[in-house]
């Protein structure tokens, strides 16, 4: 069962390696997936970014073959893939949002299994398995029990075991939630490597700033609902041509917010806490007269800083979840960019 | 060619990981030699009725050890979510759960080759049709496994399945006519016997060891074999059902 993928079919854009189309998920009277459409292109990195619960992981697991749909279509390839999810599998690496391998096996052993389900040979599996060790430094841990590694260790691992059998396609659902920083920046980094050199992945996070480093193409997905599919670029674009700062003072002032308002009637004020506010405008913000004004009012101005236009910013206005709910969605996640 | 590869690798990986663990290897020697000896000695009439309990005997070492491995094989690697690692390879589902099931089956033989070789320094067996008595084995094995497959695929928890497991398998030991004919069951009961698939496992192997089978050997294979194929069927159904949701 060797498919070829041939990513260039008529009336499609071309490259497009997965497209998806109207799929609708239900669970009992729960719609997980809305009726979303998207592409992804060969050798992109395509994130699909979103709060949990909405929808990425199902998202995902359709997609991988773990779920079916109740409507739509997915095309891999030219291959009308709905129907029978086994006819591409092979192509896939997938590395799901909690580390499933085997606890009783030791790590070498776990890859030289997934690289056989694969139908690596024994040979070519534990040459692979010894050179993914050595990539992801578990080289030390390489004969000690899945059970007895750590949680970065674990989803190092897993990511290995996702591209033993070098996919043309890698899903990778949240590979950083729960890690340690420095696990973290490492898998990122591997992502990366990963996209270098030609592989297309699929990417579900809920940390925004890593969908901004590592993604082409991002999707942001609300209540099983894509509300918007563009290029980082793209996204970025609007909040770029606008200019803005974050103010931080000494409380002091009352009302300081609903003061600026009225005095500075071309920029836009945002309290974000009793002592920070945020200025937005169109044109350049010359901020000695800010300064002033908010010293006079009482408050020892600390710092004036301006805002990178981010992610996060455009992720806020698109879906109307607010920034505070998306933090605490990584706290518990236990943040770690 | 690689759908093989994948296969025995799975065998390979269940025996490495679960069937050679000396819990097991234990299980699998201590649980047929403890029913060998309790029913040899409670029977209370000297070695020349090992031949009427070793059909029993050799049938419930194989439930026992092949419904228990399937509890942990599968609702443990369900629960621990690998099993979804199974799911997402590239071979079918059939050959999947033949592979997930393989090594519970030889579990199963080797369970039932311990009260043989005790019996075979006891007394003499050179009447045995050794060639039938390996096959009902295998086929006892099959039969078994799939029931603990059906079983496993029901259940989320371990401990659910080896409860539920005791629902069958009890049952089975007063009833598939291990150690007691058929015909001195009360006429009530007599009826659930052939829903078993043991009973017909049972049979042959009376009429194996000792030639007193009540069903015709052919009609017994052929029950069996049904059996195992409607179990396999099911569970398989139930995994598609329930698992790829």
């Amino acid at each position: 069962m060797v498919t070829q993928l041939q990513t260039t079919a008529p009336n499609h854009e071309q490259n497009v390696l997965i497209e998806v189309s109207e799929l609708t998920k239900r669970f009992d009277n729960v719609t997980a997936v809305d009726r979303i459409s998207f592409t992804v292109r060969q050798g992109e990195l395509f994130g699909f970014l979103g709060p949990n619960g909405a929808g990425k992981t199902t998202t995902i697991n359709i997609l991988t073959g773990l779920a079916r749909p109740d409507s739509g279509v997915i095309r891999i390839g030219n291959l009308n893939y709905s129907k029978n999810p086994k006819i591409v599998q092979h192509l896939m690496g997938i590395v799901p949002d909690e580390s499933n391998l085997y606890p009783e096996l030791s790590g070498f052993d776990n890859l030289c299994f997934c690289a056989s389900l694969y139908g690596v040979s024994k040979s070519e599996g534990r040459t692979r398995a010894r050179e993914l060790l050595e990539t992801f430094d578990l080289k030390e841990a390489a004969d000690r029990k899945f059970a007895g590694y750590s949680k970065g260790m674990k989803r190092k691992l897993t990511i290995a075991a996702g591209i033993i059998h070098r996919p043309e396609i890698l899903f990778l659902d949240e590979p950083t939630t729960g890690i340690d920083v420095a696990s973290a920046r490492q898998i990122r980094q591997l992502i990366a490597e990963l996209h270098r050199a030609g592989t297309t992945i699929l990417l579900t996070t809920h940390y925004i700033e890593e969908a901004e480093r590592l993604c082409e193409r991002i999707a942001f997905i609300v209540k099983g609902q894509i509300v918007r599919v563009d290029s980082v670029t793209n996204l970025l674009q609007p909040i770029q041509e606008r200019k803005a700062m974050l103010i931080s003072f000494l409380s002091g002032a009352n009302n300081l917010c609903s003061k600026l308002v009225a005095t500075f009637p071309d920029f836009e004020f945002q309290s974000i806490s009793a002592e920070q506010v945020r200025v937005e405008s169109a044109n350049i913000i010359n901020i000695g007269p800010l300064v002033r004004f908010i010293e006079d009012q009482g408050a020892e101005v600390t710092e004036a800083r301006r805002l990178r236009p981010s992610l996060e910013e455009v992720f806020i206005r698109v879906t109307g979840i607010e920034l505070n709910a998306m933090r605490r969605e990584i706290e518990k996640g236990k943040g770690n960019l | 060619m690689k759908q093989w590869i994948a296969f025995w690798s799975i065998v390979h990986k269940d025996i490495q990981a679960y069937y050679l663990k000396p819990p097991n290897i234990s299980w699998g020697l201590i649980f047929p030699v403890a029913w060998t000896g309790m029913f040899f000695i409670k029977s209370g009439s000297g070695l020349e009725s090992i031949l009427t309990l070793l059909p029993g005997v050799i049938a419930i070492s194989i439930l026992f050890g092949t419904t228990s491995m399937l509890a942990v094989t599968v609702t443990f690697e369900k629960k621990n979510r690998s099993f979804e690692r199974l799911l997402l390879a590239p071979i079918p589902l059939e050959l999947l759960m033949l592979a997930k099931t393989g090594g519970a089956i030889l579990f199963g033989v080797v369970n039932a080759s311990v009260p043989i070789v005790l019996a075979l320094f006891l007394t003499d067996l050179s009447q045995v049709a050794w060639l039938t008595v390996f096959f009902v084995a295998v086929l006892i094995a099959i039969s078994s496994t799939f029931l603990g497959l059906f079983i496993a695929v029901s259940v989320s928890e371990v401990f659910e399945a080896q409860t539920f497991s005791n629902f069958f398998r009890f049952p089975m030991i007063f009833l598939c006519g291990l150690f007691f004919p058929i015909d001195s069951i009360p006429a009530l009961l007599r009826p659930l016997s052939y829903l078993f698939p043991l009973t017909y496992g049972a049979d042959i192997l009376h009429g194996a060891i000792h030639g007193k089978n009540i069903m015709p050997l052919p009609l017994d294979f052929a029950t069996i074999t049904v059996f195992c194929m409607v179990l396999f069927y099911i569970s398989l159904r139930n995994i598609n059902r329930k698992w790829i949701v």
